[in-house]
């Protein structure tokens, strides 16, 4: 088959970073074609390149789109050459409908007055190509993220795509949803749509890609074609990170479960915008030197349980206990929580995680300001030696801590979230997704902090939707389905079987 | 070095850009006049009539950092000043008493109509303030009773007509000016390179010594020019002093300690910030009470300056306080925005109106222009901010 996509010799610079060297990048028509590499390798950047986010003349080499040598000074320009990106952020409008959404930038319309009978029947059958059976006029906000990556996928196709990038789709999916996503994708090639898909999800690259091509510190490791039988996990790793890893989870020398640190009792948290309980009755405890899972579908509720608790910063009518090494306490706003020893790490960085404009010294000591400051006066010359003591231990891949987090990949963005927490010296950790969107290197040294600091007598609260990761990790599982705890399991019985049927109630 | 220099430039435009376009305006205007607009006499005059603007702007700044708007603080302003008229002139208060019980009057009205109604009922601040504007310009007019109120007290007026005494007699210039103006250069100079040391030592990345050097030189001369000018008409006015002392005290409380940081932090991302165990009410609530206390001190230096209370005094002053923050550099979307680069944005906008009046260019011509230059502010602020994320 021929190249429908020759990237050659791509280089491109940020101000103290060369995120992509000679990159070459070849994709054959009709193919799914994987992109790994490690956080900060340069995938997010190179798909940028190639869909005109980064416009022609910001970096050098050339794009060669169909055996023609493309100068796309936007986005609309590599939409016209039937190339499709999605961002691994969703930017879908949640108040608006679906068919609205699908054709929204590309409206079907009649000297600008839209066509709304049109619009809803193609946005039908775009629907019905993505194997979605919703009501087109379905809004957004009231749909899973599972069923909007689709709907991202049919607006691509209403854009008649030759050429879709996804960047890290699975990353926020549960497995259902992801098997869904990768047969869909596999549905379009048959259909001549060619692939490519950015993923830290090795094994669902190993089932679905025809190429693998791999990238490290920005430039191109490797090309490896499934035909040949080149695409196994261990190979895919030793790429990437450039060393073998043998254990995806590291072992733990020994374990020593103390008294109860936290402990949750008859938990319910109603949400007056939705009209229902999104816990309901939970009981849950925690002990020192323990790491506990908590497993279950997306939308089963278990961050809405974490932020109830960690001072109720939505606003839930609350009811129940906590205690805190067994006395009760009143975490009326997280700054109380923060005080009692809990830290949480949100799943949804952008969003509640991180501040993007600012730079990466000022993110991770804004939870515990007042650990640096005397009178209310900041030490600045403090504060730039505890970041740079982050930025080694957790090897975040910046060139300066004065970075601006916006500028970091998503993985390295992560780290930063994290080492803002530990720098709270917290009790009991909270982590929501601790390693979306992380490479296997880097989830091999969180999993390691995460040893370590149980090790030191912290709690650990592990929401996580991969089961692998859950039963790796934990000492106890509970599963969660429906804002009800329907299940609590010591490792030695938890079975991947036994937690989905417990999350299915 | 050249290439140095427009490097530097372009990496921190974000930065210098109003201080580019305070020089140029100050140059055409020169050159406009003849020479008349770098006389002592109207640079002492240009900086006294932005005195009562850049404490507005200072403030307001916060406000938009945080997300929020401020309306009613010309109004405020004029009421509090009317008020602070009448406690001087028919209660017959003492100045030193005045000032206080002013400063905490609009604190309380910030925090507890505008901050209750933002942080507590979730009003959006553009609609609570527009509702407290209209209040106090009737309250302006109630407590004025439709009739200009004249201060006698001289050491009110001294507030917006006065000058720091001098140390020794020299003719025609102020020395006590002088030095002040070469403490600041000092310290200024102190604190760069203390600053430069220390980011040298942490490694982290700082300008080419030779464009280092020449921000140092240039910036020293252009402070010793102005204070020179000053000097050799009446010294430092009291009002300059006040404004000075004011920025001096926000520029710290912004970049140094964990409220400024808060601010900040609740600007950039509210959510984050409340996770992260920093109130995003109680931030509000102090923002806002901020913005009240200096609106009572800019009523009182606009009082003072007037030597009397109108029932239409702080019409518009929260127009340009707020185009002096957005000409400044503040964020139009929140979360970033400095106190010193308003109180340049001020600066500019009262240079506008200065300049012009010099010319004698219509009111209406004023208004447009003004407008334009702060449509170009803003649309530079939006510009330079695509351009930084997409990096060429
Ligand atoms: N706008 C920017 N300004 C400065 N540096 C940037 C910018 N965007 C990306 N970088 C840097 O370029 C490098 C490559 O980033 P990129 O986002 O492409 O990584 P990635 O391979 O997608 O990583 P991840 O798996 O973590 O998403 C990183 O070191 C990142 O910090
Ligand atoms: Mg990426």
């Amino acid at each position: 088959m021929a190249n429908i996509l020759e990237m050659r010799n791509i280089t491109k610079e940020f101000p103290g970073v060369k995120a992509l060297d000679q990159v070459n990048f070849e994709v054959e028509e009709g193919e799914i074609h994987c992109l790994v590499g490690e956080n900060g390798a340069g995938k997010s950047t190179l798909m940028k390149v190639l869909s005109g986010v980064y416009p022609y003349g910001t970096y050098s080499g050339d794009i060669v789109l169909n055996n023609e040598v493309q100068n796309f000074s936007r986005i609309s320009d590599s939409e016209k050459k039937g190339v499709a990106i999605i961002y691994q952020e969703l930017a879908l409008i949640p108040d608006l409908s679906v068919y609205e959404n699908i054709f929204l930038g590309h409206e079907i319309h009649k000297k600008g007055i839209i066509n709304w009978h049109d619009t809803k029947a193609e946005a039908a059958k775009m629907l019905k190509k993505v194997k979605l059976e919703i009501h087109p006029a379905s809004k957004i906000i009231d749909l899973g993220v599972g069923v909007q990556q689709l709907i991202e996928i049919a607006k691509a196709l209403s854009k008649e795509v030759k050429l879709l990038i996804l960047d890290e789709p699975t990353a926020a999916l549960n497995e259902s949803d992801s098997e869904n996503l990768l047969e869909l994708l596999k549905d379009l090639k048959k259909q001549g749509v060619t692939s490519i898909m950015i993923s830290h999800k090795l094994k669902e690259v190993i089932a679905i890609a025809d190429t693998v091509t791999v990238l490290r510190d920005g430039k191109t490791i490797c090309s490896l074609k499934a035909s040949q039988g080149e695409v196994n996990e261990k190979e895919i790793i030793k790429y990437m990170v450039g060393r073998e890893i043998n254990d995806i989870f590291p072992k733990r020398l020994e374990k020593n479960f103390g008294d109860v640190q936290l402990e949750v009792k008859n938990w319910s948290a109603f949400d007056r915008k939705l009209g229902r309980h999104v816990v309901k009755d939970a009981n849950f405890n925690v002990r020192k030197g323990e790491i506990v899972g908590i497993a279950g579908l997306m939308g089963a509720g278990r961050t809405e349980f974490a932020l109830s608790v960690f001072g109720n910063s939505k606003s839930y009518d609350i009811s129940g206990e906590v205690l805190v090494d067994n006395q009760r306490v009143s975490l009326k706003k997280p700054k109380d929580a923060i005080d009692k020893g809990l830290a949480y790490v949100s799943e949804d960085r952008k969003g509640n995680g991180l501040i993007l404009i600012q730079d990466i010294k000022q993110n991770i000591t804004v939870a515990n300001l007042s650990k640096l400051s005397n009178y209310m006066v900041i030490d600045k010359n403090e504060e730039i030696e505890i970041a740079e003591k982050y930025r080694e231990s957790m090897n975040i891949k910046t060139p300066s801590i004065e970075q601006k987090v916006m500028n970091l990949s998503g993985g390295n963005q992560q780290k930063v979230a994290l080492s803002k927490w530990l720098f709270v010296e917290p009790n009991v950790l909270i982590l929501d997704e601790p390693t979306r969107g992380i490479d296997v290197g880097a989830k091999y040294e969180i999993y390691t902090i995460m040893n370590e600091l149980v090790a030191k007598g912290l709690s650990i609260i592990m929401i996580s939707s991969e089961l692998p990761e859950v039963l790796g990790m934990s000492d106890r599982v509970y599963v969660m389905a429906e804002g009800r705890l329907t299940g609590e399991l010591p490792i030695e019985e938890a079975t991947q079987e036994k937690i989905m049927e417990m999350a299915t109630v | 070095m050249f290439n140095d220099l427009t490097k530097a430039i372009k990496e921190n435009i974000r930065d210098y850009g109003m201080y580019i376009a305070l020089g140029f305006i100050m140059i055409i205007f020169t050159n406009l006049t003849n020479g008349l607009f770098m006389t002592p006499r109207v640079i002492s005059d240009l900086i006294d009539m932005t005195g009562y603007i850049a404490v507005l702007s200072v403030g307001v700044t916060l406000v938009i950092v945080i997300r929020h708007i401020d309306l009613s603080i010309g109004y405020i302003a004029g009421f509090l000043g009317a008020v602070a008229a009448m406690l001087t002139s028919i209660v017959e208060m003492p100045v030193f008493l005045m000032i206080p019980l002013i400063l905490v009057m609009g604190t309380l009205i910030g925090a507890f109509w505008t901050g209750t109604l933002v942080a507590g009922f979730k009003v959006p601040a553009f609609v609570a303030t527009l509702a407290a504007m209209t209040i106090f310009r009737g309250l302006l007019i109630r407590v004025t009773n439709s009739a200009t109120i004249f201060t006698a007290n001289d050491q009110f007026n001294a507030i917006g007509n006065g000058y720091i005494p001098d140390i020794a007699n020299v003719p025609g210039l102020h020395i006590l000016t002088l030095i002040i103006g070469g403490l600041v250069v000092a310290l200024f100079v102190f604190l760069e390179v203390k600053n430069r040391i220390k980011q040298i030592s942490y490694r982290l990345h700082v300008s080419t010594l030779p464009i280092f050097i020449m921000k140092l030189v240039f910036v020293s001369s252009i402070i010793m020019f102005f204070l020179w000018k000053i000097a050799s008409f009446k010294g430092l006015s009291w009002t300059a002093v006040i404004v000075a002392v004011v920025v001096a005290i926000y520029a710290f409380v912004t970049n140094n300690t964990t409220l400024g940081r808060h601010i900040y932090a609740v600007g950039g991302n509210p959510e984050a910030a409340e996770l992260s165990g920093v109130s995003v009410k109680r931030i509000t609530y102090i923002v806002f009470g901020s913005m009240g206390m200096l609106a009572g001190l800019s009523g009182i230096l606009f009082t003072a300056r007037l030597q009397s209370a109108t029932p239409t005094a702080g019409m518009g002053f929260e127009l340009d306080a707020i185009a002096g923050a957005f000409v400044g550099g503040t964020s139009a979307s929140g979360g970033i925005g400095k106190v010193t680069g308003s109180i340049i944005g001020a600066l500019v906008m009262a240079s506008l109106t200065k300049g012009m009046d010099l010319m004698n260019v219509g009111v209406s011509y004023q208004y447009i222009i003004r407008g334009l230059v702060l449509v170009a502010a803003v649309v530079f602020d939006v510009y330079t901010r695509n351009m930084h994320a997409k990096q060429a």
